[in-house]
């Protein structure tokens, strides 16, 4: 059995929650034999600046729904990063956003990748797909999920009419991540 | 009859169990919903409020929990397949209005997405406190259909389940789902219209004049006739005959309510849905529903792997309870566990079935997370030793 359970953390409208289903959908619709839950913080604790998706991927029927031990935390934001790191397992994979996070307390087993996705989604003309850049570093990272599974999920997820540019953003994650391997 | 496919969004989605429930209506062909939005079943009515005008359907915000309730009702006189949408504090304001629609045979569907609760509880976490409310909320005598999903998919087919049902039964429908089956978003499975069955509403072939809204002709559900149609009928919440008018005796006391609860009482087994695995010479059954059957399965596995004999029955309707299958099983297992997020609600029903004649243990959970599986695999563990004392506990 291979259960993977991962965290998306960063700040209200950074789009922390769409990474999420993007990646949980890509997984469970687009990629083959893959089942993926996917539960949100709805406290009111949520509505503050730290916000959280929980994924759960898995080959097999997920039954636990919730991530207890992250596995893979994507961090967007320093709060989330000082919240959701000390729950991650020791040798946990950790995404962060380079402008925007500075992980304290690491453990010697963590590995981190860090991409300045604000700054290349302004590259690409809109500060607020930094979400999808950060998609497309994930799934270049951690290898879990499909690429072009990933793209067909950011395709169905975005607004309409936004495809191409959040597709480019996608991209622009992924190659960054390729040549960071 | 199959489904309108208006309403059918066929393919693979990613939804929540509350999407996935508004889904489950616009396919069972609910064109009417009236609600108070409520967490954390507020996304049903949010889906269901935009997708309805796609479908000709209409969605009202109403004042409170009373009139939706009753709103609904009045649609489905009207001729529409109807529901409402709410949580605890909600649900237990719509509780004359479910006694009404048994007592007025209106097929309509409740959907309680369950949080912890009393009172204003736990807005954004779990519980599954309402069972019993669910059951017993309205006064007098009465029965209802309650069903439990696990997981969004399941909220989809069972909301269409629960159309049916209320159709075939006459009877409110309880979709009796929780906060965090609700909140969950997985993979959910739209078929094509033509392979979704629908119960459609039987209507009166009575001519104008001669239609008696309570006239079964034998059977156990009278047809309906639908406002406006031409029939003069009257319908009310108190004790009625035949033609629908009050009457004030025990014999007609006897005769309409009797029905009301043997409509449902005496058609249990095909109303009753169960999930099992591996009751069939099990040691221990644990008994569970909704989120925490899910949990249970995990516990189940762990178990197994120690080599317990150890089944799982899944309550998919809660209401009406299982008494045949529980006492079929309770001559063979030894041990039945229940864990529920509540201190105690199926778990006394499930002990007045087994009637002392095998162990049962109780796992409460007041609610706010789900159980920690270990917690209920260490449960089949006791429970296993007692039930089989002479295995030494290190042969596991």
């Amino acid at each position: 059995m291979s259960t993977t359970e991962i965290k998306f953390g960063g700040f209200g409208g950074q789009g922390v929650i769409l990474a999420g289903m993007i990646i949980g959908r890509a997984a469970s619709i687009y990629d083959k034999n893959k089942f993926a839950t996917l539960t949100q913080s709805f406290g009111p604790e949520a509505r503050g600046s730290a916000c959280s998706a929980q994924v759960i991927i898995s080959n097999e029927k997920i039954l636990f729904p919730y991530v207890t031990r992250p596995e893979i935390l994507m961090l967007m934001s320093q709060e989330a990063c000082n919240r959701f790191l000390p729950e991650a397992v020791d040798d946990a994979t950790v995404i962060i956003e380079n402008d925007l996070v500075r992980p304290r307390h690491l453990k010697p087993g963590m590995k981190v990748y860090g991409i300045p996705a604000t700054r290349l989604a302004e590259e690409l003309g809109r500060k607020m797909i930094l979400n999808i850049v950060m998609v497309g570093f994930f799934t270049a990272m951690t290898g879990l999920v499909n690429r072009e599974a990933v793209r067909e999920a950011v395709q169905a997820s975005v607004p309409h009419g936004t495809e191409e540019m959040n597709l480019k953003a996608f991209d622009r994650g992924y190659e960054y991540g390729i040549q960071l391997a | 009859m199959k489904a309108d496919p208006k309403g059918v969004l066929t393919g693979a989605h990613f939804l929540d169990g509350d999407h996935a429930c508004s889904e489950g209506a616009l396919s069972a062909g609910c064109r009417f919903a009236a609600g108070y939005p409520i967490t954390p079943s507020t996304e049903i009515v949010e889906r269901i409020a935009s997708r309805f005008p796609q479908v000709g359907g209409m969605f009202i915000q109403m004042e409170d929990e009373i009139a939706s309730s009753i709103a609904i009702q009045g649609a489905v006189w009207g001729g529409a397949k109807a529901m409402t949408v709410t949580s605890g504090p909600g649900f237990s304001l719509m509780m004359e209005h479910i006694g009404f629609a048994a007592m007025l045979e209106t097929p309509c569907v409740f959907v309680d997405v369950q949080r912890a609760g009393p009172s204003t509880g736990q807005p954004t976490l779990p519980g599954q406190a309402d069972m019993m409310q669910a059951r017993w909320g309205s006064h007098g005598d009465y029965e209802i259909i309650a069903l439990c999903p696990n997981s969004p998919q399941e909220c989809y087919d069972l909301t269409i389940r629960a159309f049916n049902l209320a159709e075939e039964y006459r009877v409110p429908v309880m979709i009796m789902m929780d906060e965090c089956v609700g909140h969950m978003t997985e993979k959910v499975v739209i078929p094509s219209p033509e392979e979704i069955e629908i119960t459609e509403r039987r209507y009166t072939t009575a001519k104008l004049g001669e239609y008696r809204p309570y006239f079964t002709d034998g059977e156990m559900v009278p047809p309906i006739a639908k406002a406006g149609d031409g029939h003069r009928f009257h319908v009310t919440g108190l004790t009625h005959d035949e033609r629908g008018y009050p009457v004030m005796s025990p014999e007609v006391q006897e005769k309409c309510v009797r029905r009301l609860v043997d409509k449902i009482r005496l058609n249990a087994e095909r109303i009753i849905s169960l999930e099992e695995s591996e009751t069939e010479g099990a040691d221990v059954i644990v008994v569970s529903y909704g989120i925490t059957s899910r949990v249970s399965v995990k516990a189940i596995e762990m178990a197994r792997a120690d080599g317990i004999k150890v089944g799982h029955l899944r309550l998919i309707t809660a209401w009406p309870f299982p008494e045949k299958r529980i006492r079929e099983l309770v001559g063979r297992t030894g041990a039945f566990i229940m864990p529920e997020l509540n201190y105690g609600q199926m778990f006394f029903e499930m002990q007045r079935v087994i009637d002392g004649k095998a162990k049962s243990y109780l796992l409460p959970h007041g609610g706010g997370t789900v159980h920690k599986p270990e917690v209920i695999y260490r449960t089949i563990k006791e429970a296993a030793l007692e039930c089989r004392p002479q295995v030494e506990e290190s042969a596991w």
